[in-house]
């Protein structure tokens, strides 16, 4: 008897301890979210104070004010949601259709063009970055927002994602709806792609995650202020305003939000999206 | 039971449906075997993704390559071949071996870490802890958000004077780190984010290598009076392999890869101590302009990583495993 309770209070203590770390170590996770988002609302008296407070004495805007006087983060905002938008809205296009002929077509050489397409995942982005710097040069698309979205409006990713997930569509659905004499295009469109929604969801948040959050890509192609994304304007601001820590904060802020907001609503998407793709970045 | 005798009786429709919609009516022979059958119209579908993926993917990684053995600063007339110069003059580049030197250091250190704090957050996620979303969406926020805004919130944990990091220190009793000026505390600092940023994945993948274990093997285990820790070495540890291996490859890829942060936080330095190997191939290719010695150096990264995505390949085949990948 008295074994068993000990081995029960044992095991309680365990699952005590056992939540006691994890927790700390989560909150150690998120701490430099808190700090950041705490530190964007502090007045500069605050700021600078040491040792650090952690809540605002005062809640003030003044940081933001700051912020989106000293550059056009507004501007940088809705270029960083155009191409985002743009590029998210091309790739579900251009890769719904490509996965749907690699899934239900029957044409010479798809398989090997399956594998083709299936091997350049493997290759390293900073590989093709240079040749395609060059391209966008000659068609003098160099800062333009053409070089921003043209290069992301397909993807093997994309086009491998949605044609595992056509694969488990049963294809007597669609042979329905060829002896009703659709084509090709309506099938797709109205019994695939409804069929397809989490997959495209997954695919949506991925690429719009990736786009939005990019930084090398824009680095490289983008001269110009007018069309600086969130994430180069905030690098270049880091830069110019290296110790202005409350106006640095608010900018984090700024280009953080979008995508916690999407990450807290759709967390599954994302999860499933790592999952599937064991994709880093 | 009248539903499973409808359902019976439509079957055979359908087998005979399929049977006639698979066979295609006789093509002339001289047509060409692409544009033969559902050719056309698989290309139609195909042409958008096909565009994009040729001439911003397959042109480029030939193309590069090809540049690689050439000397080209992009304005300036055509590429001049110069055979193996460029790998020549980078085997000769002191830089570039303390930049794969400072490559391989960032690796060693965040990968090791990056696993065992995402197998440890997989493994408590595995069990019956309270508040597993919240959880999970904590480990894993680092991973959705940009580098970038990442690394300025990180820059100031490390302010040497003001910063969490150092006053954290103070407080245990510890003496403060000049983070910014010393090359080690920088590098220190550098995984430190690096496995921050990053562990959240691995845990996902961990997490779903975890779940796939049957849990009759525990349980038989612990009839058999097997404690925590030996179930732990001789059922979890084995049949996690293929996953551990996994997780190892794609991130020593991805910690090969680094620049966002060490862009924003270190600028690759003080003094170069944190400059990577893809942040040097940043700046020869958009500061130099050396296009080709740059290729040169995208290829050497390239055949690094392709190497280990060998090997992980073939790791996997060898143990009859199917990725998800």
């Amino acid at each position: 008897m008295r074994a068993a309770t000990l081995h029960i209070a044992g095991r309680a203590t365990g699952r005590v301890v056992a939540h006691v770390v994890i927790y700390a170590a989560a909150l150690l996770t998120i701490a430099p979210f808190v700090w950041m988002v705490l530190t964007s609302f502090k007045d500069i008296g605050e700021i600078y104070s040491y040792p650090p407070t952690w809540w605002p004495e005062e809640f003030t805007l003044d940081n933001y004010v700051a912020t989106f006087q000293a550059a056009p983060f507004g501007r940088f905002y809705l270029n960083s949601l155009f191409v985002a938008t743009t590029v998210t809205l091309g790739q579900l296009v251009t890769c719904s259709m490509a996965a749907y002929a690699f899934a239900r077509m029957e044409f010479w050489g798809r398989d090997a063009l399956f594998y083709l397409f299936l091997a350049t995942m493997m290759v390293p982005f900073h590989v093709t970055m240079i040749p395609s710097f060059m391209i966008l040069h000659w068609l003098g698309l160099i800062d333009t927002y053409g070089a921003l979205i043209i290069p992301g409006l397909a993807s093997a990713f994309g086009t491998f994602l949605l044609r595992q997930f056509f694969l488990s569509i049963p294809k007597e659905l669609e042979e329905a709806a060829f002896l009703d004499g659709c084509g090709r295009f309506r099938v797709l469109w109205q019994i695939i792609v409804p069929l397809a929604r989490p997959a495209l969801a997954t695919l949506a948040i991925f690429t719009f995650m990736g786009v939005f959050n990019d930084f090398i890509w824009a680095l490289v192609v983008i001269n110009s202020e007018d069309l600086y994304t969130v994430q180069l304007g905030l690098a270049i601001f880091r830069d110019r305003y290296s110790t202005e820590w409350g106006s640095l904060m608010a900018g984090s802020v700024v280009a953080t939000l979008p995508i916690l907001i999407v990450f807290f609503l759709a967390q599954k998407h994302f999860i499933q999206g790592i999952a599937l793709s064991g994709l880093k970045d | 039971m009248p539903e499973v005798l409808t359902q019976q009786e439509v079957r055979p429709a359908a087998h005979i449906v399929r049977g006639e919609a698979a066979e295609e009516p006789p093509r002339p022979k001289r047509r060409p075997r692409l544009l033969r059958g559902q050719g056309p119209l698989a290309l139609l579908f195909l042409s958008p993704t096909l565009v994009i993926v040729s001439v911003f993917i397959l042109f480029p990684i030939l193309f590069s390559f090809y540049l690689s053995f050439t000397q080209w600063n992009l304005f300036g007339g055509e590429p001049a071949f110069v055979g193996l110069d460029n790998y020549a003059r980078m085997v000769d580049d002191a830089e570039f071996w303390q930049v794969f030197a400072h490559t391989g250091i960032y690796t060693a250190g965040t990968v090791p870490l990056n696993m065992a704090l995402a197998l440890a957050a997989a493994f408590f996620l595995n069990t019956k802890v309270i508040g597993k979303r919240f959880l999970r969406a904590a480990f894993f926020t680092p991973v959705v958000i940009s580098a970038v805004a990442a690394a300025v919130v990180w820059r100031w944990v490390f302010d040497p004077n003001l910063g969490l990091a150092n006053y954290a220190l103070e407080t245990l009793g510890l003496s403060a780190v000049n983070w910014s000026n010393s090359p080690t505390a920088a590098m220190v600092a550098l995984i430190i984010v690096g496995v921050w940023k990053s562990f959240g994945v691995n845990m996902i993948l961990f997490a779903a290598g975890l779940a796939g274990i049957p849990k009759h093997y525990y349980e038989a285990a612990e009839i058999d009076g097997a404690n925590g820790w030996q179930r732990f070495w001789h059922i979890t540890v084995p049949l996690l392999s293929p996953t551990t291996l996994f997780v190892l490859v794609l991130s020593i890829i991805g910690s090969f890869q680094v620049f966002d942060i060490v862009f924003v936080l270190t600028s690759g330095g003080p003094l170069g101590a944190t400059k990577v190997l893809v942040f040097y191939l940043y700046e020869h290719a958009f500061k130099f302009f050396n296009m080709g010695y740059a290729s040169a150096v995208a290829y050497v990264l390239f055949a690094v990583l392709l190497v280990l995505t060998l090997v992980q390949i073939r790791a996997f085949r060898d143990r009859g495993f199917k990725s998800a990948a």
